[in-house]
């Protein structure tokens, strides 16, 4: 029996002891479908590259879903080395000071070179503390821009709008007249919010949108939001505009199937649009009020960013800024823009499909990545406020209900302001 | 007769220590867990707690969101209940007195119950899709412009439906074998004193049905204030927006998604005590009025 065990142990350990030499770390994500399949090819490049570190990406769900495993995970002392965590949860998880390690120090810690400048302006601090000091690394990193059916502009012999003006009085009754429903959007909150503040660079939070401090007041209740959802609600009644839904996809769906001409989406929608559309389709970037300003300035990123998880070996976390190494090189980010329509999120990578001719073949693969690049203003850099995932659900209620009628613009923003500064004081308590 | 016992105490207490652990570790403990964080404010990864006493509370009761959630849960709970009841009764009776061919009729009634409720979701929203859905297509050629997810009222309606259909195949079973287990005898003296059917249905057949009945009424509010969560996550597609929730819905929307764990506590307290409340009122005045035979 002896000999046997010992038999036994030698040839488990003659089996496992290259994996010993492997470190092996996990990465969660919010990447299905197609994009979680592209996400598993860059984990296997990463893995054939080279023999000292193992990454495994495992899927969560939504969002909402992986912030909230991770953070049980965390409490429990189980958490992957790597979590996504999405625009709206930044504050959450940059919050919870100790919960992860900034991306910058576990670079610069582990030998790996590393430049804020290095990346595109638009992505620098919005997962960055006040100090400019990168706590997530971006990772799919999209905005807002309006995808327009070719076809259907030729048809009306109108050109994407540069502004909300021109929208109303030019292109938006040619559409109509042409036959088609002008313009649709997806997530209210975040194009015709966040975006909109930061299009507009009107400050969104008090303390500098929640940067210098954690912010106690939200600005949303400002007229010229007010004046554009009153728009929005004109457009409605004239056909000019139409909503169909809190649901992402309900609002997608149609213009993919040809009724909608224009549609407000994400640049990371670009990939999944060459798949589903038979028509010619472009992109250009988000309209904005020449009431308001007459220079716009660059929009927010939005999308995710990866946080390395705090409470690692030294082992694990060189591990993790290798992979971060991998994922921010020029080729990783290029093939990651090519297949899914994100922005590469370095001046390199995008030099790259510059030279290789990506915008030549696809122009609305461009339009995000411009936008982004655009002059920053006061307040283009993000927006940091707790419990922020309910402030939506408060903006998406209220505007659902603006749109239906149910309620007025005036009545609905001062809701909005009135529940979500209760969320953020209620936040401040939970930071004990 | 004889009365069976046990001869030692410890007997049977070491007998039913599994399960009361199993309660104790699986119900008890979470909630004695829930009660305690209710009177937080939790940083979600806990790093930071604030005690705020009974703020979560006197927050829930003074607003005026909740309340339109708590509001729309009672409707929703009535409807579901009473129309899922009362198809399925419907369909039992009709199904008892069928001869010919009785045994696949009642398989096909079954069969739905095999469905999961987030299948039933889906198949619900595949029926009242906006732009190609079959029943909405229906409606907008009655002339009601149905739209699901935009509207309230046509959301809820939806809502409604899709759980009253995915209860009626379980109510069905439990009503057709009560029904078919009142002895023919008492049927034929009923079908001597009273001609008309209807008649023997309400004096006879509905208080022989009355304790199965009573167990599916507290079964189907239970069905429609919790089961339901996966018919209104497919619904509403995990972004309720403007659409109605239930208060089961609600809790999951500001702990689960939103992190807000103190909130959140408070809320599944609330509902704790609510059911707690509903089941001693229904023991206490509905059960005395039901005769086991």
């Amino acid at each position: 029996m002896k000999i046997n065990f010992a038999l036994a142990a030698a040839a488990a350990f003659g089996l496992s002891a290259p994996a010993f030499a492997e470190t092996e770390i996990t990465w969660w994500h919010a990447m299905g479908g197609a994009l979680g399949e592209t996400v598993n090819q860059i984990a296997a490049d990463f893995n054939a590259s080279q023999d000292d570190y193992t990454i495994t990406p495992i899927f969560k769900g939504t969002y909402e879903e992986t912030l909230t495993a991770g953070i049980a995970a965390f409490r429990a002392g189980e958490q992957p080395n790597i979590m996504q965590v999405f625009d709206a949860g930044a504050a959450t998880v940059i919050g919870a000071k100790g919960a992860t390690v900034a991306v910058e120090d576990l670079m610069k810690d582990n030998g790996v070179e590393f430049d804020i400048n290095d990346y595109i302006a638009g992505v620098r601090y919005f997962f960055a503390d006040n100090d400019g000091k990168m706590i997530g690394m971006p990772f799919n990193s999209s905005t807002p821009i309006m995808y327009f059916n070719e076809d259907a502009l030729a048809k009306a012999g109108v050109e994407a709008p540069a502004t909300w003006e021109e929208f109303a009085s030019v292109t938006a009754p040619a559409l109509k007249e042409a036959g088609y429903v002008p313009l649709s959007q997806s997530h209210l909150p975040w194009i015709f919010t966040e975006n909109f503040f930061s299009r507009h660079d009107i400050q969104f939070a008090n303390n500098n949108n929640g940067y210098d401090a954690p912010a106690t007041e939200i600005k949303v209740n400002h007229p010229a939001i007010k004046a554009h959802f009153q728009a929005l609600v004109d457009w409605k009644d004239a056909g000019l505009f139409e909503w169909y839904g809190t649901g992402w996809g309900d609002n997608a769906a149609p213009f993919e199937n040809g009724e909608v001409a224009m549609w407000l989406g994400s640049s990371g929608s670009f990939g999944g649009l060459l798949k589903k559309v038979d028509f010619p389709f472009s992109a250009a970037k988000l309209p904005y009020w020449e009431a308001v300003t007459t220079e716009p300035k660059q929009t927010f990123i939005g999308g995710a960013a990866l946080f390395a998880m705090a409470g690692k070996s030294a082992e694990e976390n060189k591990a993790t800024a290798e992979f971060f190494r991998f994922l921010t090189s020029e080729n990783t980010q290029y093939f990651w823009h090519q297949q899914t329509g994100y922005v590469p999120i370095t001046e390199a990578a995008y030099d790259v499909a510059k030279k290789d001719g990506h915008y030549d073949r696809f122009p609305a693969a461009e339009v995000g990545i411009e936008q982004l690049s655009l002059e920053a203003g006061e307040f283009t850099k993000g927006y940091r406020m707790g419990f922020y995932v309910q402030i939506r659900d408060v903006m998406n209620r209220e505007y659902g209900r603006i749109l239906t009628g149910e309620t007025d613009v005036d009545t609905a923003f001062e809701a909005i302001e009135a529940e979500a500064n209760k969320l953020l004081a209620r936040f401040a308590k939970t930071q004990g | 007769m004889k009365r069976a016992g046990f001869a030692v105490t410890w007997l049977p207490m070491l007998l039913l220590l599994p399960q009361l652990s199993i309660i104790a570790v699986f119900f008890y403990w979470p909630a004695a867990h829930a009660v305690h964080s209710s009177f937080f404010l939790q940083d979600p990864f806990g790093f930071g707690s604030t005690f705020v006493g009974l703020d979560n509370y006197t927050d829930l009761l003074g607003n005026a969101q909740y309340m339109k959630v708590a509001g729309f849960t009672v409707v929703f709970t009535l409807l579901v209940t009473f129309f899922s009841l009362a198809i399925a009764l419907l369909l039992a009776v009709k199904a008892d007195t069928v001869l010919r061919g009785a045994k696949t009729y009642r398989t096909l009634l079954m069969w739905v119950y095999a469905v999961a409720p987030p299948v039933a979701g889906v198949i619900g929203i595949l029926m009242f899709d906006q732009s190609h859905g079959p029943l909405t297509e229906f409606f907008n050629s009655l002339g009601w412009e149905f739209k699901l997810g935009v509207n309230y009222n046509d959301t809820a309606f939806a809502m409604v439906v899709v759980s009253v259909w995915k209860q009626i195949p379980v109510n069905f079973i439990f009503l057709l074998s009560g029904l078919q287990s009142i002895p023919k005898s008492v049927r034929e003296a009923a079908l001597i004193d009273n001609r008309s059917a209807s008649g023997r249905f309400w004096d006879v057949t509905f208080p022989l049905l009355a304790p199965t009945g009573f167990f599916l009424l507290i079964m189907n509010i239970t069905y429609s204030l919790f089961d339901t969560f996966g018919v209104i996550d497919t619904v509403v597609k995990g972004e309720p927006g403007n659409n109605p929730m239930s208060l089961v819905y609600k809790v999951y929307v500001d702990g689960f998604r939103g992190n807000d764990l103190g909130g959140s506590s408070a809320q599944s307290v609330v509902l704790m005590v609510l059911v707690l409340a509903l089941t001693i009122f229904q023991f206490r005045l509905v059960e005395r009025r039901i005769h086991y035979t």
